[in-house]
C-alpha cells in the first residue's frame, strides 16, 4: 500500500528499520576464523545432542534381500591407513575391560558360540556412498551379557590392532542390529574388511564399525581428545543413521 | 526484537492519534490487498492518491513510499541467505569427497567442484559447517513460512492459479525486450513463481536433508523418496534448484537499483513502481 511522507520522515523510518535488523549481524561471528571452528565445533554437539535425543533403541533399519545385496567384489574395502595391519589370527583375543563383572581375553571361539545374526543392511560411508552388504556376527548386547557389563554405563570403547579407536554411546551398541561382526557374505571376515571381529551397526555411520578389534571398554567417561580416529579431527561423534 | 513500538511513529498532531494504531505494522489484513498500511499524514491520506508530490510551496514535499518488508520477513531473508550460502558452498565441499550418485566401485565421478567455490577445507570442516547452519537455515526457513501465513503476508507472493497467464507477459518482457506489463501489487507473477518455487526447494532441501542425515530413524522418509541412495540425488537437484534461483534474484536486484535492494534492509521502499 502506497502511502505518503515527507523525506525528513521516510528517512527517519528507514533508519529505525535498518537498526533492528542489527541483530542479524550476530551471525558474522562466523567470518572470523579463529572462532568460527569452535562455533561449528559446538554446532556439530548440538547436533549430535538432538541425533542423540531422537534415537529409537528398538527401530530397526531397514534390511534387504539378498537379491539386493551388492556383489562381495563391489562392497568397497576403507581403512584410516593400512588395509591389513596383519593381525595373528591364531593367537587373537578381544581384551575386555572396564565395568564389568568377568574382564579378561576372550576368543572368538567365545564370541561364535553366541547366537548368530545374518543381516543384510545399508553401509552408509560420511562420504555420500552407500553399499548394502551382508553380515553376520553375534549381538554386542549379547556379548556384553555374557561378560556381565554394566550396560547403564554411557559408552562403549574399542581399540583397534591398527590403532584405529572409537567410542559408541551404550544406546546403540545394545541395538538389536549392532552386532559383533565375524562374517561378511557369509565367510569369515577378510583381512582387510577387519578380521577377525569388526563392529558392523547399521545405525552409524562407516567410521564408527571399526575393525580389527583388539580391546573392548565399557566406560563411563571418554578422554575429551580421545572419543574416535576421525571424531578427534572434526567428524560428528554420535554418526548416527 | 520487538516488532514494532510506538516511538517508530514521526511526532504527528493531536488528531492523528487514533490513527496510530492503524500505522503500526502488520495491520490486519484486509480484502486482497495484504500490503502494510502506514499513515503517516491523515491529510494527505484522505486525498485521491495523486502520483506526483504536492505541489510546491504548500507543507513539506511528500514522497511516495511503501512498506514492503515487515520486519520478520527481513530478519529471516538475511539470515536465510547467509545459511543457504554456508549450506551451498558446504554442500559442495562434502559432495567432492564422493562426487557421483552411482555405486563406489566402479566410481564414476560427475564433476569436479573446484575447491575455491567451497567452505569447510575438507569432508570434516564442511560437515562442522553445514550441520550447524541448518540449523539456521531451517529455523529462518521456518519462521518465515509461519509469518507469511500468520500475517496473511503471503498474498502478496504466494504464486496462485490466476497468476498463471501472467507469467508469458512478464518473461517476454525480462529475456525477449517485449513490452512491459502494468505492474499491480508489489510482485509481478513471474516473481511470484520465482518465491513461491524457493518455498518449495527449501521444504525438498530440508525432508531430503533429513534423510540423508537420518535414514534409519526416517525410514518411512527415505522410502518416500525411493531410498537412501536416490534422496542424495533429490538433495544435490534442490541445490541445483536454489542455483538457478539465485543468479537471477541477484540480476534483478542489481537491475532495479539501490532503492529497491535497499527496501529489503529497511522494508520501506521510496517510489514504488505500482500504484496502490
Amino acid at each position: 500500500m502506497i502511502t505518503r511522507l515527507d523525506d525528513k520522515d521516510l528517512k527517519r523510518q528507514s533508519r529505525r528499520q535498518l537498526l533492528k535488523l542489527a541483530p542479524v549481524a550476530v551471525l558474522g561471528v562466523f567470518a572470523v576464523p579463529k572462532v568460527s571452528g569452535r562455533l561449528v565445533a559446538a554446532g556439530v554437539r548440538f547436533s549430535d545432542w538432538t541425533s542423540d535425543a531422537l534415537f529409537r533403541s528398538q527401530h530397526l533399519a531397514q534390511t534387504f534381500s539378498n537379491s539386493e545385496v551388492a556383489p562381495f567384489e563391489k562392497f568397497p574395502y576403507n581403512g584410516y591407513d593400512v588395509l591389513d595391519p596383519e593381525v595373528d589370527l591364531e593367537k587373537w583375543t578381544l581384551t575386555v575391560e572396564g565395568d564389568v563383572r568377568h574382564p579378561g581375553e576372550y576368543t572368538l571361539a567365545q564370541v561364535q558360540a553366541l547366537p548368530k545374526i545374518s543381516q543384510n543392511t545399508r553401509h552408509i560411508c560420511v562420504e555420500g556412498w552407500d553399499v548394502i552388504g551382508s553380515f553376520g556376527g553375534t549381538r554386542i548386547s549379547d556379548f556384553l551379557r555374557l561378560v556381565e557389563a554394566n550396560t547403564g554405563a554411557n559408552f562403549l570403547e574399542v581399540e583397534c590392532a591398527d590403532d584405529y579407536y572409537e567410542s559408541i554411546d551404550m544406546a546403540s551398541a545394545l541395538h538389536p542390529q549392532s552386532l559383533l561382526c565375524y562374517e561378511m557374505y557369509g565367510q569369515p571376515l577378510d583381512r582387510k574388511h577387519g578380521a577377525p571381529l569388526r563392529l558392523q551397526m547399521p545405525t552409524k555411520l562407516g567410521y564408527k564399525q571399526a575393525k580389527y578389534l583388539d580391546t573392548i571398554r565399557v566406560t563411563n567417561v571418554l578422554k575429551p581428545d580421545k572419543t574416535g580416529y576421525w571424531e578427534d579431527q572434526g567428524y560428528s561423534w554420535f554418526g548416527g543413521l | 526484537m520487538a516488532n514494532e513500538d510506538p516511538n517508530d511513529e514521526p511526532n504527528n498532531e493531536a488528531q492523528n492519534e487514533d490513527k496510530k494504531d492503524a500505522a503500526q505494522e502488520p495491520a490486519p489484513v484486509a480484502e486482497s490487498c495484504a500490503m502494510e498500511v502506514t499513515e503517516i499524514k491523515a491529510e494527505t491520506a484522505a486525498e485521491p492518491a495523486p502520483v506526483e508530490p504536492a505541489a510546491k510551496g504548500e507543507g513539506p514535499e511528500l514522497v511516495r513510499a511503501a512498506y514492503e518488508h515487515p520486519l520478520a520477513i527481513r530478519i529471516t531473508h538475511w539470515v536465510n541467505a547467509i545459511s543457504l550460502f554456508v549450506m551451498v558452498t558446504s554442500g559442495l565441499r562434502i559432495f567432492r569427497a564422493f562426487p557421483s550418485f552411482g555405486p563406489k566401485i566402479p566410481q564414476q565421478d560427475l564433476l569436479d567442484v573446484p575447491k575455491a567455490l567451497t567452505l569447510g577445507g575438507w569432508l570434516g570442516g564442511a560437515l562442522q559447517w553445514h550441520f550447524t547452519f541448518m540449523w539456521f537455515f531451517v529455523a529462518s526457513g521456518l519462521v518465515y513460512v509461519a509469518y507469511q501465513v500468520v500475517s496473511g503476508h503471503y498474498r502478496t507472493m504466494l504464486f496462485m492459479p490466476r497468476d498463471i497467464r501472467g507469467v508469458w507477459p512478464m518473461a517476454r518482457h525480462y529475456f525477449l525486450f517485449g513490452p512491459r506489463p502494468p505492474a499491480s501489487g508489489q510482485y509481478n507473477p513471474l516473481q511470484k513463481l520465482a518465491y513461491t518455487s524457493t518455498i518449495g526447494l527449501g521444504a525438498l532441501s530440508l525432508l531430503t536433508g533429513i534423510v540423508l542425515y537420518k535414514p534409519a530413524q526416517f525410514s518411512w522418509l527415505a522410502f518416500l523418496f525411493g531410498g537412501f541412495h536416490l534422496t542424495r540425488g533429490w538433495h544435490f537437484f534442490a541445490m541445483c534448484g536454489f542455483l538457478a534461483f539465485i543468479p537471477g534474484h541477484l540480476i534483478m536486484v542489481l537491475l532495479h537499483g539501490w532503492s529497491n535492494f535497499f527496501s529489503m534492509l529497511s522494508g520501506w521502499k521510496r517510489e514504488p513502481e505500482y500504484q496502490e
